[in-house]
């Protein structure tokens, strides 16, 4: 068949009117892989915000004995306790799921209900996780 | 392809090798932090001193921020591409993110210098 297409369309036109779009985001239900998927992103970027307070705080605290103790009563107030929460509870989930990557990356929980179902254990996971940390920190 | 591999330019193979490569090693660096941190009694000055005094701790956290800076640049860049559309504040907004993590490992070898 040399012509495909009817008559009078050309390709790419075709391609545009078959494609609905639907970007309203408050009538799409995510399922648990997209949720993990935008988990791993936001974490990473807070992560990378963080350390420019652990990476200080590190730096400080090494220094002199004095440092130290400035950091340690830091880290004792309500912020410098929320912001050692939100760091260690990102990280955890960050390698949580990193590691369901991982083992993405040999072939396993490739398909959709086994994909759904790791979201769904690691994000699980993650929220156990966060509470121990919160109690364990606060 | 040998100009490809020769050039700094990245590839996907490349960036997708470097991103789980220097995952291991902050995933390592986190565990033995952690492990450090639930294990240690009473952490005091000397003994958070002590921990970075060791050449091998040194070289281990060195490797850490260095991984960092590598899976940030991949990391970011993926995440710009997508949610940052206009090419020049993209492209400024990778130079200064990117500026930042090479000030971490700056950061971090001047610190691991004087410990």
């Amino acid at each position: 068949m040399i012509n495909e297409f009817p008559t009078g369309y050309n390709r790419h036109e075709i391609v545009k009117k078959q494609r609905p779009v639907n970007l309203q985001l408050n009538t799409i239900s995510f399922p648990p892989s997209a949720i993990s998927s935008i988990l791993h992103r936001v974490t990473g970027v807070a992560m990378f915000f963080a350390l420019i307070f652990v990476i200080w705080a590190w730096a400080v605290s090494v220094s002199s004995p004095q440092g130290f103790a400035d950091v340690q009563q830091l880290m004792g107030g309500v912020i410098g306790k929320v912001v050692a929460i939100g760091t260690v509870s990102a990280l955890t989930y960050h390698v949580l799921g990193g590691i369901r990557h991982g083992i993405m990356d040999m072939g396993h929980w490739e398909e959709l209900e086994s994909g759904n179902l790791s979201a769904q254990i690691v994000i699980g996971l993650w929220i156990v996780l966060t509470i121990a940390i919160g109690v364990v920190l606060w | 392809m040998v100009t490809n591999q020769a050039s700094i330019k990245r590839d996907g193979v490349q960036d997708w090798v470097s991103l789980r490569a220097t995952a291991v090693i902050i995933a390592l660096f986190s565990f033995y932090m952690t492990w450090f941190f639930i294990s240690t009694p009473q952490i005091t000055y000397e003994v958070w001193r002590e921990l970075f005094a060791g050449l091998g701790m040194k070289v281990f956290t060195l490797a850490a921020l260095i991984s960092v800076m590598l899976h940030v640049r991949i990391g970011l860049w993926q995440v710009l591409t997508d949610y940052v559309k206009p090419a020049g504040l993209r492209a400024s907004l990778q130079y200064v993110l990117n500026l930042i993590a090479f000030a971490y490992v700056a950061v971090g070898l001047f610190v691991l210098w004087g410990v």
